[in-house]
């Protein structure tokens, strides 16, 4: 069980928490103004990769806040928790 | 004589009291501080089971954990347990075990009579034995193959012990207390940080408790007791003797189930837990596991009286069980020999000490002197078919010509094995610990140092005890400085030499016997050395592979004693080392675990919690038969003397429809949506519009997801300017409050919108019918009710009976419709006051059932039911509530190509053309007869919707169903075919209104 670090309470299990997915994935504020590969580009299409991930989670049993964490997929290492707005740190593995 | 295995002095167990126990029926006793393995063995019980798949007979094999033979089932009826393993059950007085998997007794076994059916059992033989012809399979071999195989049984009754969870946070987790784990939480605790120690064992020692060690000038036992005695003083540490740690999760996140109840009777002390869960989150983790001892594989080496060397260490040592009058020992490493001297001192003759190496290292020769020694020899066949009566020795290794020699045959009650040591990494595995195979220590070792967790003593290939007491103490002060404890200097120990060994002997004894199909390299399993020359035969070389094609390591066992003899056996047939044919995963638990401790109290009333309404009391004081939906109970309908479901929906359905009826419909979600910009936020989120809402009107609103699908829908209203209240579907509730957050916080948080579940706050009582306006009347002396002041989708606040509330006039009937809200609190009282009021009209309650039918029969959807999320607002005829000129989520999608598409499946009603059958819901229907595919016409009789209600409606007075069909809309008027069991069904497509069409009967 992850312990994640909710930017607003602190370190809590995972437990407490919900997935987001991808994060820094912003709706376009035109949608009329894309056809539909383009619309489908930002309805379906995530990136997947095999190290470190922006994605969102929600402390839904917690602050009920949204927030973004820079999370390793191979090793679960969580890199950085940041707010929604905050500009996402470097992803450069810290040794 | 009783116990006369015992021996007459020594052992860590009370002489002085004596427990009675039984095993298999018959009478036997024992002292505390044995297990349930020890006091069978002092009583000379050889046989405790027979194995898994080939019924062979079986005995003690270890003396913990580890344990893959001596599995019994422990007492009987409701707290009855299959598979504990005898070596990890603490004696108690009363104490009841029987053998598994023995029928009809453990000495007369019909599985061992039919023996002959080996050859059939190959490895892999479940996808190879049984496959032709298939009816047998059903008819023979399953029900032979259930019957004989399966591991004992599983209780019938529910468990009534009591089993708690604990939650505990530390700075540093230390598993294992042997002396590396015992010098590792001394040195962290000595710094102040927060300490916990646990032990699967009931008593801290580890390897002290089974062999005769010196630490500095002192017993290794005294030194344990005074290592723990300073423990006990510190108010930071945590001893938890008794506590297995089962699993390793992310961020040192670990599973512990500690023993409470069981190690004293089969029925706890009142008050007391059988057992708890304990969840632990430790910065870090310090894994002094130990090692575990290798058997050897060799022709029958799995007779009762063959068991592991450290094992008969420990019955000689801790329980003072000489398991034997005359033994050999056969060891491929010094370590062994130390269980040979122990035999010696213990006074059971020790007729041999047989090695495959030339070599044995000469502090372990001296050591056993003058016990014969057969160096270059290896064990390689056995006798005895109950007990161990023999064995054979050949010169090793066979292959080379210039060893070939007679046999020897040996006659002995007990064979000591020792295959070398494998540090216990089951945790660090799980931990994503990587592992690297060491050829010195023919062992797998922790490779590398993972940041927050780390191996120490023999867990890190460390067997020496100096080195054990160094490593602890040297981790435990790093782990507690990594937690800001301490200066990371590790305490002093006292010292001790470790002496020199000689090189272990090989892995597999490969060529020293023929591949036998009786070599076993899983116990538990029973996989013989044959079974994985079988597998690599066939190709099979990858280990994760053989692990499956031979169920090499499954199980509850996950490959303990045997796990590395069958890699080495693998590696060596297929010509690689074992560091290349690697290991296989290591998975959680680590021992097993019964359901009921991880269930917790979360049973029965506690496994979820239920939610009732204010008037849940009326309710089952009226006789509802109630339903689950979502966390609710909701009354379903109200039978009365004689009816049964059919005629209780119908009467219901009928006083809504033709005089009054009531609803408690509190369940409905509720959210209050305000803020300044609350109307262009629900504008965004609904499909239709809201800003223009006037204060005091209502408006039906449907949700969708960005990719067009429809999502939730309800009824919102405007309280005032910047104040919002909006219902949603019952079981969606939390869904939709997540929904609307997310949206505010992640995309729109220059909205100020604050959004307010108010579903508990609000009770919800909807009165219903012609006659509903003359009831409420009654009520509200003071309030214009005529279609005029009133009208349809508007909401007035007054009091009703003195109670503040808010009534809307909404309808999911089609009927003229109240639904008054109250707080709470008052719910019941206006409930019982509109029943009170509706007597002179006939009122009637009516449930969940009837509500459907009257909604269906408007052909109103729910949310869940009509839709799937792959259904759009346009599928379900509702395309026209989209505002096309503002933007909302889902609008653009609806355009897309496919979503747009004319012919997708859209909602349409059925006519059963037999009026009295109700479909199932979720039938599938078909366009034609013919169920069956024609390759010939090319045609696709394949499935073109289902129904998603159906019900017999009352006022209708006939069968009808919604549908989702493809191209529904344009195939008004014709016949689909419903596909049902055995029989295909025909109904006619209509439009999903099925009761006043006009919408007449809103008004009253």
């Amino acid at each position: 069980m992850l312990l994640i670090p909710c930017p607003w309470c602190g370190p809590r299990d995972e437990i407490e928490f919900r997935y987001g997915g991808e994060a820094h994935i912003a709706r376009p504020t035109d949608p009329d103004a894309l056809d539909d590969r383009a619309w489908a580009e930002y309805l379906f299409m995530r990136a997947n990769p095999k190290g470190v991930f922006a994605e969102r989670w929600m402390h839904s049993a917690g602050c009920r806040c949204w927030f973004n964490l820079l999370r390793d997929t191979v090793s679960h290492r969580i890199l950085a928790a940041y707010r929604i707005g905050d500009t996402p740190p470097a992803r450069d593995t810290p040794s | 004589m009783t116990q006369p295995f015992r021996l007459p002095r020594g052992g860590q167990i009370d002489r002085e009291r004596v427990l009675r126990f039984r095993f298999d029926g018959r009478e036997y006793e024992g002292h505390p501080g044995d297990t349930l393995a020890s006091a069978l063995l002092a009583n000379g019980v050889r046989l405790v089971g027979r194995s898994f798949k080939y019924h062979r007979p079986r005995g003690i094999f270890s003396a913990g954990p580890e344990e893959p033979s001596a599995l019994v089932q422990l007492e009987t009826g409701a707290v009855t347990e299959p598979n504990r393993r005898a070596t990890e059950i603490g004696l108690y007085d009363g104490l009841r075990a029987a053998s598994q998997h023995a029928w009809p007794s453990l000495t007369a076994d019909f599985g061992a009579l039919v023996g002959g059916i080996a050859p059939l059992l190959p490895a892999g033989f479940y996808y190879k034995t049984f496959m032709q012809p298939p009816a047998l399979w059903s008819r023979l071999w399953e029900p032979l193959l259930r019957h004989m195989a399966g591991l004992g049984r599983a209780p019938r009754l529910p468990d009534p012990s009591r089993y708690d969870k604990h939650h505990a946070h530390c700075d540093v987790l230390v598993v294992g207390g042997g002396p590396a784990g015992l010098a590792a939480a001394l040195a962290a605790g000595k710094s102040g940080a927060r300490v916990i120690l646990a032990d699967s064992d009931a008593a801290f020692g580890g390897a002290l408790l089974r062999r005769a060690y010196r630490i500095g000038d002192r017993e290794g036992l005294e030194w344990s007791a005074a290592t723990l005695a300073e423990l006990g003083t510190m108010s930071d540490v945590r001893l938890m003797p008794a506590t297995t740690v089962l699993g390793h999760y992310d961020d040192n996140y670990l599973i512990a189930t500690e023993e409470v109840g069981d190690r004293r009777s089969a029925a706890p002390k009142v008050g007391l837990p059988r057992q708890r869960l304990w969840h632990i989150r430790a910065r870090r983790v310090v894994l002094a596991t130990g090692a575990q001892e290798r058997l050897l594989v060799f022709a029958d080496n799995d007779r009762p009286g063959i068991m592991l060397a450290s094992a008969v260490e420990t019955y000689v040592k801790r329980y003072a069980v000489a398991p034997a009058r005359r033994a050999v020992l056969f060891a491929n490493n010094d370590d062994g020999y130390v269980a040979a001297a122990a035999l010696d001192r213990a006074g059971v003759r020790v007729a041999a000490i047989v090695d495959p190496r030339d070599a044995p290292g000469l502090t372990a020769l001296r050591s056993v002197e003058p016990i014969p020694i057969f160096a270059g020899y290896a064990v390689t066949a056995t006798e005895g078919r109950g007990a161990l009566r023999r064995v054979w020795l050949s010169p090793f290794p066979a292959a080379d010509r210039s060893r070939r020699g007679r046999s020897i045959a040996i006659p002995c009650d007990l064979l000591a094995v020792s295959g070398g040591w494998n540090p216990v990494l089951h945790l660090y595995a799980q931990a994503q610990g990587r592992l690297r195979f060491d050829e010195a220590l023919t062992a797998f070792v922790p490779d590398g140092a993972e940041a927050a967790v780390r191996c120490v003593g023999a867990a890190a290939g460390h067997f020496g005890l100096g080195q054990c007491l160094a490593d602890g103490a040297t981790a435990g002060a790093h782990a507690a400085l990594l937690c800001g404890f301490g200066t990371g200097e590790a305490p002093p120990m006292p010292k001790v030499e470790d002496e020199e060994e000689a090189a272990p002997g090989p892995l597999s004894l490969l060529g020293s016997h023929h591949i036998a199909r009786r070599a076993f390299v899983d116990l538990h399993n029973d996989v013989t050395a044959a079974d994985i020359a079988l597998a690599a035969r066939e190709g099979f070389e990858a280990i994760e592979h053989v692990k499956r094609y031979t169920t090499l390591g499954m199980g509850t066992d996950q490959g303990k004693t045997g796990n590395l003899p069958g890699f080495a056996l693998l590696a060596a047939t297929i010509g690689r080392s074992v560091g290349e044919t690697g290991a296989t995963t290591f998975r959680p638990p680590y021992v097993p675990v019964a359901y009921g401790l991880l269930a917790g109290r979360e049973r029965g009333m506690l496994a979820d919690p239920v939610r009732l309404t204010p008037i849940h009391d009326w309710h089952v004081a009226a006789g509802a038969v109630f339903e689950d939906v979502g966390q609710w109970k909701r009354p379903r309908y109200y039978p009365r003397s004689g009816e049964d479901m059919a005629a209780a929906v119908r009467r219901e359905c009928l006083a809504a429809r033709d005089r009054v009826a009531l609803l408690d419909a509190s369940t409905l979600g509720k959210i209050e949506v305000s803020g300044p910009d609350a109307g262009r936020f629900l504008d965004r989120i609904y499909i239709n519009r809201w800003q223009g809402l006037p204060v005091g009107q209502c408006r039906y609103g449907i949700m969708c997801r960005d990719d067009g699908m429809v999502f939730d829908d309800g009824v919102g209203t405007r309280l005032a300017q910047a104040r919002f209240f909006i219902t949603t579907t019952t079981g969606n509730a939390a869904a939709v409050l997540d929904w609307l957050e997310e949206w505010l916080q992640t995309e729109w948080p220059d909205l100020e919108v604050f959004c307010t579940s108010v579903t508990e706050q609000w009770a919800n009582a909807t009165l219903v019918g012609p006659r509903a306006r003359e009831v409420l009347a009654t009520l509200t002396p003071g309030l214009a009710l005529s279609r005029a002041d009133f009208p349809f989708m508007r909401m007035r606040e007054v009091e009703i009976v003195g109670i503040p509330a808010r009534i809307f006039r909404v309808s999911f009937s089609g009927e003229l419709s109240y639904e008054i809200n109250v707080p709470a609190d008052y719910g019941l009282t206006l409930w019982q006051r509109l029943i009170a009021a509706g007597e002179p009209y006939g009122i009637t309650s009516y449930g969940t059932e009837a509500m459907h039918v009257l909604r269906a029969e408007k052909g109103y959807i729910i949310v869940g039911q009509e839709t799937d999320g792959s259904v759009t607002p346009t599928d379900l005829g509702l395309g026209g509530l989209v505002a096309r000129d503002k933007e909302c989520l889902g609008r653009r999608s609806l355009d897309r190509r496919d979503t747009a598409r004319p012919d997708r499946k859209q909602l349409v009603g059925l006519l059963p053309e037999n009026p009295e059958e109700v479909l199932p819901e979720g039938a599938q229907l078909v366009a034609t007869r013919d169920r069956a595919p024609s390759a010939a016409s090319g045609l696709d009789p394949g499935m073109i919707g289902h129904v998603t209600s159906s019900y017999f409606g009352a006022r209708i007075g006939r069968s009808f169903a919604l549908a989702l069909v493809e191209n529904g809309r344009a195939r008004d008027g014709e016949i689909v075919w419903v596909s049902l069991l055995g029989q295909v069904v025909p109904a006619r497509i209509c439009q999903p209104v099925f009761y006043d069409p006009e919408g007449r009967r809103r008004d009253g």
